[in-house]
């Protein structure tokens, strides 16, 4: 049972990953985004971690996905007018991006991980996962709001138009 | 202490071979496609590709830093995204255009 599900969401988000690459549209990308997060949130639930299941639908499915959508949009990119890459080269990069994988999984195959000897199913919970963070991490936690300004401060200067520039 | 039934039927194995095919996924999307929104969606990818590898390994060792780490990972991939959003926006007002291909004006 328990199998059945996990090759159901792995073959999801490999299928819906290999979509966002392919489609031409970049809206049926941002879906197939949408669908791979979802896949991947479901194998958060099945490894205990449900506090990263709910903020992965949170940020990625829900704020991330719906600037990218938002951004589609505002620019009205829904035409496809993207310029294709020579075919040479598209030949090439799949051909270095399999190179790649076969040399990940030859190194991964012969590494020897074991997992950990006992288990305690309870650490991706948000009281333990709480207590982590606001005692060990506490100070990467706040350095992460600090990079939340930044980012919000650099991205409102980015975005700004400038006097006497064109409008869209 | 109940042992969750994935960890029990599933071998670690499994998990990172999932990531490793996602993350060539990515790779392969950075490399032949030229609107940089998908490119900028194709990070994302692999981005997630690395938090389900960190979220598989915290879970099979039952050390909660590795799920610390992903949630790290997701504020700077939300802090990233907002950034480049509102640079792919800057480069499509002036150039009219969202083609990774123009701007090879730093190409040696």
């Amino acid at each position: 049972m328990i199998q059945n599900v996990f090759w159901f969401l792995t073959f999801l988000a490999i299928i819906s990953a290999c979509m966002v690459v392919f489609s031409r549209n970049p809206i049926h990308s941002v879906l197939y985004l949408i669908i791979t997060f979802f896949a991947l949130s479901g194998h958060y639930l099945l490894l205990n971690a449900q506090f990263l299941a709910v903020v992965n639908i949170i940020v990625y499915a829900g704020a991330i996905m719906v600037l990218f959508l938002f951004v589609i949009m505002f620019l009205n990119l829904r035409r496809e007018t993207e310029v294709q890459k020579p075919i040479a080269v598209k030949f090439a990069a799949v051909i270095s991006g399999l190179i790649l994988l076969a040399v990940l999984l030859g190194a991964l195959l012969k590494a020897d991980i074991q997992p950990g000897s006992e288990v305690d199913s309870q650490i991706g919970l948000v009281e333990n996962l709480g207590k982590v963070l606001f005692s060990d991490f506490l100070l990467p936690f706040e350095l992460a709001s600090v990079l939340f300004l930044v980012a919000m401060v650099g991205a409102i200067m980015l975005g700004k138009r400038d006097p006497g520039e064109p409008t869209i | 202490m109940e042992v969750p039934d994935v960890i029990k039927t599933i071998p670690l194995n499994w998990y990172i071979f999932f990531a490793t095919f996602l993350f060539c996924i990515g790779v392969v999307g950075v490399l032949i496609r030229r609107n940089a929104l998908i490119v900028l969606m194709c990070v994302e990818l692999m981005l997630n590709a690395v938090n389900l590898l960190f979220t598989s390994f915290s879970a099979y060792r039952s050390d909660p830093q590795g799920q610390i780490f992903v949630f790290f990972i997701m504020v700077v991939a939300a802090a990233e995204v907002s950034v480049g959003l509102a640079i792919i926006v800057m480069l499509y007002r002036n150039l009219k255009s969202v083609d990774v291909g123009i701007l090879n004006k730093l190409k040696w």
